[in-house]
């Protein structure tokens, strides 16, 4: 038996989960309900609402990305760090909220920035006000930043811990200092990292959904909670096929942006998992 | 001695053993199933145990929360329900769809218990396909201690003293509902005018910095926990959120609103329509209808328990409109064949996203 063949499950698995729907998808976004072609689904999508929709999930997608990196890298580069012995342990603690639904870290975090939640009881005890949380454009923020930022500090780490330190004490015997073995060394040699981290941080955040209605009690809905509303509560006959078009215009969307990525990093060594 | 009392138990147990299995065997549909599908919270579910242990049919309970969910999952065939409680313009759209079976109301003789004004009502002519589970309105539940004046008009969902404490529901009909009240209009508008006018108002709210947000079953337990000044709620929600904070006081605005009931249907989809039929009735009991009633709140139209309101029930408005009230409120028609239908989709996107 040829050796490909072990892959022969896996590969009916996505041909029936993957393959399959997609081709449904596309079916659906380029007919009628009644089966004949037409292009006016995609019409829908001139109508302003559709544009802001997609505006509104970038900005919050981009500012969830930055935040993930700002917050990520140096945590990736203190993990990867030489002197530091318990890396294991802290790598699970990042891992662990992955090993947990996405809904109910939402829910637990509703709970935690609630107006009569922990966070607020907190300030309440020491004497400060409270805040309103929940709602807020900025809530909806760190919603995606908690759920998504183990994916941007993991790429980074396994990046940076495969680095060769003596690149770095070379740096420093020619006379560079610290700030600048950072900005000249560690950083470019870490951009695979950077550029995997920020695709999968990217990619999941502006096609997320719930988070954002969840922690801005319904009033900040992105790309994702569009599509969920046209598939199941839309009450026109159409609804299956506008849902697909605009699918089909979020992957196209993804599709140029990990083309873009893939220009930065062409051998895929951040994890090369895209 | 001890040995003889063992003798005499395995004795007693071998001789109860088979009066058990015939009791078992006894019940109307033993080793049956079915699944009824019902709003969220909905339910004592206490009633479900009662109703498996008479008849000794599995029920399998599952929720929805907004009819539109419901009758996505009911009309793309992809899953089969026995019994589904939908509200009444709901019913009217499944029975033009031909997607509801005509109840043998000999099946179904607890349907003497309902009160005679939500009998043979215009969606469902001489209850053909539902029997009425549970009515209630629409309006305004406020808290006493954060909102100075009493509240009569929807107006008040504007007020600038409550930004950000004021809550919408994340419902369509239900909301463009208080956009076309807002304007004068009938909930059950088809003009194409009056819905615009229904949309800039949403909008407007929406645009200022009132909204607190769009929510559902959340809305009862926040206004419960003084997280919010006003929301927006069906009847028996308020009433939940009324029994936990004192506070709370719910009101059917001046303009008018909305009347509902939920009916009990079979869809063409079940699987044991007689099994269904026997829960229906069974949910028309008096004792269950009381059950249901004290743990969800909302207003049972079952006579007997009408009967047994206490003087509190009797004097809330949540539970027990005045007739001057009802008189103001309009039912909700199907519009689904109505020429601008799709309008109602069109404002509720633009609102929502």
């Amino acid at each position: 038996m040829k050796r490909s063949w072990y892959a022969s499950p896996y590969a009916l698995w996505m041909l029936l989960f993957a393959v399959v729907p997609l081709l449904f998808v596309c079916w659906y976004a380029f007919t009628t309900p009644q089966g004949a072609f037409t292009l006016s689904n995609f019409q829908e999508f001139t109508k302003p609402r559709y544009l802001g929709v997609i505006l509104r999930s970038l900005k919050h997608a981009l500012y969830c990305t930055v935040l993930c990196l700002i917050l990520g890298y140096p945590t990736a580069y203190f993990l990867a760090g030489r002197g530091f012995n318990h890396t294991q342990s802290l790598v699970v603690l990042i891992l662990l909220p992955m090993w947990m639904n996405l809904l109910l870290r939402t829910y637990a975090m509703m709970s935690l920035l609630d107006d009569n939640g922990v966070l607020n009881a907190a300030l309440q005890a020491i004497g400060l006000g409270k805040v309103k949380v929940i709602g807020t454009e900025g809530a909806v923020v760190m919603g995606l930043v908690y759920n998504y930022l183990p994916f941007m500090v993991l790429p980074i780490y396994t990046v940076l811990k495969k680095m060769d330190y003596s690149v770095i004490e070379a740096a420093e015997d020619l006379g560079c200092n610290p700030f600048r073995v950072i900005t000249r060394v560690v950083i470019p040699m870490s951009l695979p990292g950077i550029v995997s981290g920020i695709t999968m941080v990217f990619m999941p955040a502006v096609t997320s959904f719930a988070i954002s209605t969840l922690l801005s009690n319904g009033k900040i809905r992105l790309a994702g909670d569009l599509i969920d509303y046209i598939f199941n509560q839309s009450s026109n006959p159409t609804r299956w096929n506008i849902g697909s078009s605009f699918s089909l215009i979020m992957l196209v969307l993804i599709l140029i942006s990990i083309g873009f990525l893939r220009k930065v990093d062409p051998d895929s060594e951040g994890g090369g998992m895209w | 001695m001890k040995k003889l009392a063992i003798v005499l138990l395995v004795a007693l147990l071998a001789a109860a053993l088979p009066v058990a299995c015939l009791a078992e065997a006894d019940k109307p549909f033993a080793g049956a199933e079915i699944k009824v599908y019902n709003w969220e919270d909905y339910i004592d579910r206490e009633v479900l145990k009662i109703f498996e242990e008479e008849t000794g049919c599995h029920v399998n309970y599952v929720t929805f929360s907004q009819n539109e969910d419901m009758y996505t999952k009911l009309s793309t065939g992809a899953e089969s329900y026995d019994v589904v409680i939908p509200s009444e313009y709901m019913i009217e759209r499944l029975i033009k769809e031909d997607l509801v079976e005509e109840l043998n109301l000999d099946n179904i003789p607890n349907m003497a218990n309902v009160v005679d004004n939500l009998l043979d009502p215009i969606y469902d002519p001489g209850n053909a396909h539902s029997i009425p589970y549970m009515w209630g309105t629409l309006g305004i539940v406020y808290n006493t201690e954060m909102v100075e004046d009493p509240v009569t008009s929807w107006n008040a969902l504007l007020d600038e003293k409550y930004a950000g404490e004021i809550f919408m529901m994340d419902s369509m009909r239900d909301t463009v509902a208080i956009g076309l009240i807002m304007n004068g209009y009938s909930v059950n508008s088809d003009s194409e005018e009056e819905l615009e006018a229904a949309r800039e108002w949403l909008l407007a709210q929406k645009d200022s910095n009132v909204l607190g947000g769009y929510i559902l079953d959340q809305a009862k337990d926040m206004m419960a926990g003084n997280e919010a000044a006003m929301a927006v709620m069906y009847s028996g929600d308020a009433l939940y959120a009324i029994e936990k904070n004192d506070a709370l006081a719910y009101v059917i605005p001046d303009e008018g609103s909305n009347i509902w009931v939920d009916g009990m249907c079979v869809p063409k989809s079940a699987k044991n329509k007689e099994a269904a039929e026997c829960f229906i009735n069974f949910m028309c009991r008096p004792d269950i209808a009381q059950m249901n009633m004290d743990y969800i709140y909302y207003s049972s139209p079952i006579k007997q328990v009408v009967e047994q309101l206490d003087e509190e029930e009797l004097a809330s408005i949540a539970m027990n409109p005045t007739d001057e009230m009802v008189a103001r409120c309009e039912y909700y028609v199907d519009i689904s064949t109505f020429d601008n239908a799709w309008l109602y989709d069109d404002v509720w996107m633009d609102v929502l996203m």
